[in-house]
């Protein structure tokens, strides 16, 4: 579904404040994935969704969707296969826009015409969707989504994601800004979403035990390499410590606390 | 009097809901403004003083406006440069242009030749000029008004509006944001260059300096309208912006009527308008750090 071959990402490339974020990863997303992402600041997570969503462009490697070389073709483009949410809710939605103009625009992707698509009918469908987040939101659909609340409107961004049905949803530690109540119904949704709809995805997290209760492959990203690629029965049974022990093991390196490397 | 201050406005009020579209729809500060009015009234003066139509000429005119607007999107989006600049330098291009529009001259009059506004006068018999004038004023910005108000609704419109906001969601839709630069900077340039040929043929004349302090101007209406009322409905903004065109064309005319008391000359009013912009951006700049709401679009 995603091959990504010997990529990498050099950043200022010549000058003093070059600095190598990723080096010569090569991945294989099956389709059906829910791939979780852990590893410390600066390891190149974001670094990682960037290069596959094209929002930066690779120094060597490729990149392929659904088997099309994608490695040089702009963000836009790329964005019909994929979804993405950041971490700051305020960046999948446009706050001065309403509630149903928002899900209106992201209903389908691509190039938008001199079309009205915006009707009862549309509508109706939108407040069905809403309904799902138990958030009151179907009622608020001419309200400007700026007046939502941080947990609102991430978990309206998640909707307004899936409501395209992406090949790929890319998810950048999106609950990180939340309230740890809001958090975990954003996270259930997530969970949900990506069943119910039988999403590909990739969810990036620090939070440890997410990221081993949440999808069938994890992955440990350090400074810019992939470490560990766990997945199926290892992936099943795995538990926090074993996946310390594992980071321990691989770099052979001893951190003064845990918390150097990861945020449990 | 009134009249033709109100018709002044409504003229004035096509050009301000341009700005009103880079300025805050976009959030694209386009200063090819200065030179698209101008462009405007050259081509739709030389359309009609060469006989090719009054129609032809106004949709000529709205054509070169939205070209010089798409010029400006294209130098931003190919080269990199801020917006700023970007519009300098076609406003810049554009004054050598309309001197060559205008056959080499700085200005052209349209004496003895049918405009849309004599011909509005001859339609209106034995009603005064000046309300008749206001009428077809009222009929002619009311139809673009609604115009903008349908295309907003349409979902490019609805994207449009997102774009100034949040570019990171339009692009994520799978939408060129280059291509909505060049949609929204050409139609509002078009709507500038529209006005310009509604101004040159009520006043009579086309000038290459018509459109110095056109955006500053144009700025000004719009904030002045934004001070007027509230809402976040497409349909209200653009009230607002009509508004604040009459608004600060009366501003002007009381300037210019009674400044002479205080020894203001016509040459002043710029300096006035500056000022007016100085005074809206400090007012809405208290205003939103008391914490009220920004505006924003339906
Ligand atoms: N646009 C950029 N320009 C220069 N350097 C960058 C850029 N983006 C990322 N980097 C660098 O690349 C490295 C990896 O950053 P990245 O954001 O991918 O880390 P991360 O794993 O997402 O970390 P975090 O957990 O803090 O989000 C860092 O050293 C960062 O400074
Ligand atoms: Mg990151």
């Amino acid at each position: 579904m995603i091959d990504i071959s010997n990529i990498s990402k050099t950043f200022n490339l010549g000058t003093v404040n070059e600095n190598t974020a990723i080096r010569d990863i090569s991945l294989n997303v099956r389709k059906g994935d829910f791939i979780t992402i852990v590893g410390s600041n600066g390891a190149g997570k974001t670094t990682l969704l960037n290069l596959i969503t094209g929002s930066i462009l690779p120094s060597t490697g490729t990149i392929k969707i659904l088997g099309k070389d994608v490695t040089r073709s702009p963000e836009y483009k790329r964005a019909a296969y994929i979804g993405r949410i950041f971490q700051n809710p305020t960046l999948g939605t446009s706050g001065k826009l309403s509630l149903e103009d928002n899900m209106n625009i992201c209903s389908k992707k691509g190039f938008k015409g001199l079309k009205i698509s915006l009707n009862a009918k549309q509508r109706d469908l939108f407040k069905k969707e809403l309904v799902a987040l138990e958030m009151g939101l179907e009622d608020r659909l001419k309200d400007n989504v700026g007046l939502l609340s941080g947990g609102q409107r991430q978990a309206l961004t998640l909707l307004m994601t899936v409501l395209s049905r992406p090949a790929l949803l890319l998810l950048d530690e999106h609950t990180a800004a939340l309230d740890p109540r809001n958090a975990e119904i954003v996270l259930g949704l997530t969970q949900r979403f990506i069943d119910d709809y039988k999403l590909t995805s990739m969810m990036i997290t620090h939070n440890m035990k997410h990221a081993i209760e949440f999808g069938n492959r994890l992955l440990m990203m350090d400074r810019g390499e992939i470490i560990l690629d766990v997945s199926g029965d290892e992936k099943r049974t795995l538990t926090v410590e074993k996946l310390v022990n594992k980071f321990h093991e691989i770099r052979q390196t001893e951190y003064v606390t845990d918390e150097a490397l990861l945020t449990l | 009097m009134i009249e033709g201050i109100l018709v002044d406005g409504l003229i004035f009020a096509v050009m301000a809901m341009g700005v009103f579209i880079t300025f805050r729809v976009l959030n694209f500060p386009d200063l090819t403004v200065d030179g698209s009015f101008a462009t405007g009234a050259a081509v739709a003066t030389m359309c009609i003083t060469n006989g090719l139509g009054i129609f032809p000429g106004l949709l000529l005119a709205f054509a070169s406006g939205a070209a010089a607007g798409a010029v400006t999107a294209i130098i931003h989006n190919r080269l990199k440069v801020p917006n700023l600049l970007a519009g300098i330098l076609t406003m810049t291009m554009l004054y050598s242009i309309n001197i060559r529009i205008l056959g080499g001259r700085a200005n052209v009059a349209l004496l003895r030749v049918d405009t849309i506004i004599s011909n509005v006068i001859k339609l209106g018999g034995s009603i005064p000029r000046e309300w008749t004038l206001l009428i077809f004023m009222i009929l002619f910005t009311g139809t673009i008004k609604v115009l903008l108000d349908v295309f907003f609704h349409t979902d490019l419109g609805v994207t449009l509006g997102a774009m100034g906001d949040n570019e990171q969601m339009v692009i994520s839709q799978g939408v060129n944001p280059k291509t909505m630069k060049v949609l929204g900077v050409g139609l509002s340039n078009g709507l500038v260059a529209l006005s310009g040929a509604m101004l040159a043929q009520y006043q009579g004349f086309a000038d290459a300096n018509l459109g110095i302090g056109m955006v500053v101007q144009g700025l000004a209406a719009v904030m002045l309208g934004e001070f007027l009322f509230r809402s976040n409905k497409i349909g209200m903004l653009t009230v607002q912006v009509i508004l604040g065109a009459i608004l600060y064309k009366a501003l002007m005319f009381l300037g210019r009527y009674y400044g002479y008391y205080i020894n203001l000359t016509p040459s002043d009013l710029k300096l006035l308008t500056g000022i007016l912009v100085i005074i809206s951006l400090s007012i809405a700049k208290t205003r939103n750090t008391v914490g009220s709401k920004k505006w924003g679009i339906k």
